[in-house]
């Protein structure tokens, strides 16, 4: 197999295959005939990345206030594949996603005040302090969990789409990784098994060049570290343009729709970039600068909203996005800051499916 | 019945009562298993609910951890327990953490099955008991049974216990025969079985510790010295007080336990018993153990390292003093 061929949006190594995206089933918005989102659709995804904007840069500020304890790892830059996918899943298919998992959670309409409140471990956030940053889970949305062990969770995705499978839902799960987790042994043992399986779950590498501190290219075999790897699954290549939120949608429509129809697992990798750091208040400065500047020119905020504003979208819709964004956040913001801490003896709750976490008689 | 098709039973009862208990694993299906204790649940139950997998042990783990949080009760065998150190992160920081990490949001019912331990000559890869370090790990339940009616019964509770549970079948045992009751069986988690009573001293014993503590307590017995013998039957939960009431009763604490000394379960129940009943002791605590060492492959060798009927046998005259 050749490597993936370029063209605009979402790229693969069969063309033909972009323009029939439509084969997701049910209560997406049915994109319009050449298989780009509809200005709804459009909107919506814009909205999502500018919430995961304000949501994650607020995050940064806390953090160095000292309200956001521990770590976090910041999905700025990131947006537009989280925001693509959201739109395109259906409320019933699982997210699993990784430690840098904010975009992903708020993605699957998870309200920002819990998670907020999560970073801050009081006892409002969304597991009520258990997890943190890193474990950011929502059941009630199908947000199955945020991984921190690198490679784990693309082997649970698989059992959620086989359970799916079994029982005939129709659901399919979406794993969320970053580049590093390709060269790590999960990452080959669950392609192999989806495959083999043929189950409805979606691989979306998000490549954004850096593992922590080192350039993903350094230690990798091949150029694309997913795309590149798809081939030894039988799987088709695909790479997209991880910047480019009309592209995600796309390319998301189209590997759920072949999940959701029994046509098996699919590997995307995202070419993206975190404007920040690997976590913390880490300012990423081991990156050329020539590097980051690029990558900055090529923000997916600002490059979908100009071509909303070129599809016709006037400024005051756009504008009132942005500031309701920047108002939820405010709000979420207070709510987590006015949340307690958790109560101590929570400590030895929910060990066990009894409530506790005794473990003898 | 024995132990080996006592598995298969258990298993069998359970996917007939419930649909959503799923097995995969490596050689499980068509080959029956290694150790042949599978055979006849592919015919039973169909290829889609008894799955064959590749070699690819986090891949089983996860894929029975996913489908576990989405609906199923999946059984998922680990063909030897050594193998666990190639998927360890699935069973100990996904498995084992993710209720308590999601603030209870999870639920993660499933049975990990493992051929445990030595006495098959296998070598130091295919034959360490590793069942301290499941105990070890917050959020995992962890059974092993010595008898094929307790492999039954305690394969049915953890199939319906909703926690995950490991389950150590430990290969030596497989060959042996025990009477199995007709119908259901389903017994307890955390409940440990007296299997011998006696005044002198309490030998608490794990899976194939328990014949082979059974077998000195009957020579100990024509020396005139009646000792208690508790089957743990589980770890976690681990049946404190059954083993309370018996040291309480008789002064003594043997522990036979077939893991490698550092951190193995006896060293855990000393210590409850040491802490909460040492006033009650009449003589040291004793732990019967492998040494801390690899199991070696030599028939003489790995029978010289794993607790034998005469060690076990000093083990009780030392307490006794």
């Amino acid at each position: 197999m050749t490597g993936p061929t370029t063209e605009r949006g979402a790229t693969t190594t069969d063309a033909g295959a972009q323009a029939q995206g439509s084969a997701a089933q049910g209560g997406s918005p049915p994109p319009a005939p050449d298989g780009a989102a509809s200005l709804t659709t459009r909107l919506a995804v814009y909205r999502m990345m500018v919430e995961m904007r304000e949501f994650e840069s607020r995050a940064y500020d806390l953090f160095l206030q000292g309200l956001v304890k521990g770590t976090s790892h910041l999905g700025l830059g990131q947006e537009a594949v989280a925001a693509g996918f959201g739109a395109a899943m259906q409320p019933t298919d699982y997210t699993f996603a990784t430690y840098r998992g904010h975009n992903h959670t708020l993605a699957r309409g998870v309200p920002m005040a819990p998670v907020m409140a999560e970073l801050m471990g009081r006892a409002g956030g969304l597991m009520a302090g258990k997890g943190g940053s890193m474990h950011l889970t929502s059941v009630a949305h199908r947000m199955m969990g945020s991984y921190a062990i690198v490679g784990a969770h693309l082997t649970i995705a698989n059992g959620a789409a086989w359970s799916a499978k079994l029982r005939g839902s129709g659901e399919v799960a979406v794993c969320f990784f970053g580049d590093g987790t390709t060269n790590i042994g999960a990452f080959h043992e669950a392609l192999n098994f989806a495959v083999v399986w043929r189950l409805p779950v979606v691989f979306v590498c998000e490549n954004n060049r850096w593992m922590e501190y080192t350039p993903i290219g350094s230690v990798t075999a091949v150029t694309h570290p997913a795309a590149d790897r798809a081939a030894a699954y039988g799987l088709e290549a695909i790479l997209v343009d991880g910047n480019d939120a009309d592209a995600t949608y796309a390319v998301a429509l189209r590997t759920l729709g072949r999940a959701r129809t029994g046509g098996g697992p699919s590997l995307v990798e995202a070419e993206t970039y975190r404007h920040g750091g690997h976590s913390r208040a880490d300012p990423g400065k081991y990156r050329p600068d020539a590097e980051v500047q690029a990558w900055l020119a090529r923000d997916p905020l600002p490059r979908l909203r100009a071509r909303l504003v070129e599809a016709g979208v006037a400024e005051g819709p756009l504008a009132e996005i942005e500031r309701a964004a920047s108002e939820a956040v405010d709000a979420a913001t207070r709510d987590a800051i006015a949340s307690p801490a958790p109560d101590p003896a929570s400590v030895e709750r929910d060990v066990f499916a009894d409530g506790g976490s005794s473990w003898r008689r | 019945m024995t132990y080996r098709d006592a598995v298969a039973r258990g298993i069998a009862q359970e996917m007939e009562r419930d649909p959503s208990v799923v097995f995969l694993g490596e050689d499980i299906g068509a080959a029956g298993g290694v150790f042949k204790a599978t055979v006849g649940l592919l015919d039973l139950f169909g290829k889609d609910r008894v799955v064959d997998t590749p070699i690819s042990e986090q891949a089983i783990l996860g894929a029975a951890m996913g489908a576990a949080m989405t609906g199923l009760r999946p059984i998922a065998e680990v063909m030897f327990s050594d193998f666990f150190a190639v998927c360890w992160d699935i069973v100990a920081n996904e498995i084992a953490k993710t209720r308590y990490m999601t603030n209870g949001q999870v639920a993660l019912p499933l049975v990990i099955r493992s051929a445990n331990g030595g006495g098959s000559r296998f070598g130091a890869q295919h034959s360490q008991s590793v069942e301290n370090w499941a105990m070890a790990v917050p959020g995992l339940k962890v059974v092993a049974p010595s008898t094929p009616a307790d492999v039954v019964g305690l394969l049915a509770a953890a199939v319906r216990d909703p926690d995950p549970v490991v389950f150590f079948e430990q290969k030596s045992l497989y060959p042996t025969k025990g009477e199995v009751p007709d119908g259901e069986i389903v017994d307890e988690l955390g409940t440990a079985a007296v299997r011998r009573e006696g005044e002198a001293a309490t030998v608490v014993a794990l899976a194939a510790m328990v014949p082979r503590a059974l077998r000195a307590a009957e020579e100990l017995s024509a020396e005139g010295v009646e000792v208690t013998v508790i089957d743990l039957r589980s770890l976690v939960p681990l049946d404190m007080t059954t083993v309370s009431a018996s040291v309480k009763a008789t002064g003594h604490l043997v522990t036979v336990e077939e893991n490698p000394r550092l951190c193995g379960w006896g060293a855990e129940v000393a210590s409850i018993v040491a802490d909460e009943l040492l006033f009650d002791l009449d003589g040291p605590i004793v732990r019967v153990t492998t040494p801390h060492v690899p199991l070696p492959a030599s028939d003489a060798l790995e029978d010289a390292a794993m607790p034998t009927v005469e060690r076990i046998k000093e083990g009780v005259r030392r307490s006794l003093g």
